[in-house]
């Protein structure tokens, strides 16, 4: 039975357990031991559906999928069916009669991912949907924290930013409360999404207040090419109040990372020197991002069930 | 039906006949002891001692256990070579989960550690250790897991256990112990470390709880 990733809270304790596990294993082979290639899903196809632009996510999840031996088709929604008016339907189902074992989508609608769950046989792994949720993120984050401190539970981690429009907050929310850390939320309150009082975390305006206890502070991108209207009165005004620059920095306890997804605006959410600094974690991220994405496609691909998700 | 077990030719006397046959309990369901923590050590000794002269005295071997008990015996190993000889062998361990050819039909599975010690096998003797030796599809997977780390000088292969119904051309090098099996029974290897006892036991057919 196929299984798929949609949200962060199909994954119980134990299942997000063994991702993170299986990822470390996974970076021990191909950092230490050098393998470059295994051949666990060899003759397995993934196709990755990008309707929405990517760096970052599109090319790790690939290299994840090339470096399990599977089968690796990349479609963009530029020059294909889409930009002729083709539904994502009718792309699923041409997809469906090709045959392919499972679906990586990025997409700009909240929701997508459900949908091509529903029509396709194969798994479905959420890379992203509108402003709803981005599991695989949610992990590889977790996944640095506990390289950074060793442990998850009991961690006080602070998200900080536009979580009005981050689907990757949303993730982290649901994927640390299962992991057993606490997470607090700092946001102006117009970039707070109605309900966050529902979400399980604090929810705070004082940044200042928030940093001498955080172990972790995430960092978000002000998307601001999602903004239809003033969130905040001026950029200064909000690098002076949620952006991270060395003093408030230097308010954090000695072992405290800075997290930031990319892209960064450097000198709004944060300063070029955290970004670059001892405590930051950005680069490490990207590369965890590819051992975290191996670990996912193998344990929902690789056996003759999988092992993880949800099989709704 | 009954199995016959097709015995491996084995060239080594059985030095440890003393002790098989022996019930743990009087209940004829439950599993046999056939090597006991006494016995299980001196096999382990012969196999070190078998090592040393085998490889002309142990320079360039790697010892690389298969998760989770093989890379227990390939530490026992080492330390018994280190007795013995005060050569240090280093030992590490060796996944091979990925490279299962029986992965589609299980669920997937979670990964043991792979541990190359010194980071490299290009050039050595590699001498893959596992606690018991079945159908040689580990092995065929080890074989394979080694092909994508390097280039070792040569593969010997070491298992505590040799238990007969092989379905690959496979073959160990140093035998613990053989012992005829029929498909229905199971074996049972027990260390210290992980069971709490040392014991190698026979039982009747079962569900395995780890990987063979």
């Amino acid at each position: 039975m196929n299984r798929h990733l949609l949200s962060a809270a199909d994954l119980s304790l134990e299942d997000a357990t063994l991702v993170l596990d299986t990822a470390a294993e996974l970076a021990d082979l191909v950092e230490r031991a050098t393998v470059k290639k295994l051949p666990t899903l060899r003759g397995r196809t993934v196709v990755s559906l990008f309707f929405e632009d990517s760096t970052r996510t599109k090319t790790s999840f690939e290299l994840a999928a090339k470096r399990l031996s599977a089968d690796v088709i990349s479609f963009a929604a530029k020059g294909s069916s889409v930009s002729k008016g083709e539904t994502l339907k009718d792309t699923a189902l041409t997809l469906e009669a090709m045959g392919c074992d499972a679906a990586v989508i990025r997409h700009s609608w909240s929701g997508a991912p459900v949908n091509l769950s529903r029509w396709v046989k194969g798994s479905v792994v959420n890379a992203g949907d509108g402003t709803h949720e981005h599991p695989t993120q949610a992990l590889l984050d977790a996944y640095t924290m506990r390289q950074r401190h060793g442990r998850i539970e009991g961690l006080k981690v602070t998200i900080v930013g536009d979580v009005l429009h981050s689907r990757v907050a949303r993730s982290n929310v649901l994927l640390l409360r299962t992991l057993g850390a606490d997470v607090t939320l700092v946001a102006p309150p117009t970039l707070l999404p109605v309900g966050v009082d529902a979400w399980p975390c604090e929810v705070s305006y004082d940044l200042d207040a928030q940093l001498p206890k955080s172990d972790v502070v995430m960092m978000l991108r002000v998307q601001r090419e999602r903004m239809g209207a003033a969130y905040f009165p001026s950029v200064r005004e909000y690098s002076r109040r949620y952006g991270l620059d060395r003093a408030r920095a230097a308010r954090l306890p000695d072992d405290a990372v800075v997290m930031h997804h990319g892209p960064m605006v450097r000198g709004m959410e944060i300063a070029s020197e955290v970004a670059d600094g001892a405590r930051s974690t950005i680069t490490e991220q990207v590369a965890n991002g590819v051992s975290v994405r191996m670990a996912v496609l193998y344990l929902l691909l690789g056996g003759s069930e999988s092992a993880i998700g949800s099989s709704q | 039906m009954t199995a016959v077990p097709d015995r491996p030719v084995s060239t080594r006397p059985d030095t440890e006949r003393t002790v098989t046959d022996r019930p743990v309990t009087g209940d004829p369901t439950a599993a046999r002891l056939v090597l006991d923590a006494a016995a299980l050590s001196r096999v382990v000794d012969r196999m070190a001692h078998e090592l040393l002269e085998k490889t002309g005295g142990g320079e360039g071997v790697v010892l690389l256990g298969i998760p989770t008990r093989g890379t227990t015996l390939a530490r026992r190993l080492a330390a018994r070579v280190l007795a013995f000889e005060g050569l240090v062998v280093p030992t590490g361990s060796l996944d091979v989960t990925m490279y299962r050819d029986d992965l589609r039909l299980r669920a997937a599975r979670a990964l043991e550690a792979t541990d190359i010690p010194a980071g490299t096998i290009d050039g050595a003797l590699v001498v893959l250790v596992d606690d018991v030796l079945f159908s040689g599809r580990t092995v065929r997977a080890a074989l394979d897991a080694l092909a994508d780390l390097g280039r070792p000088r040569a593969v010997q292969l070491a298992a505590l256990v040799d238990r007969g119904h092989r379905e690959l051309p496979v073959r160990a090098d140093y035998v613990g112990k053989n012992i005829p099996t029929s498909l229905r029974e199971t074996v049972h290897v027990q260390l210290l470390e992980h069971d709490g006892v040392d014991a190698v036991l026979l039982g009747p057919a079962r569900a395995r709880t780890d990987a063979p």
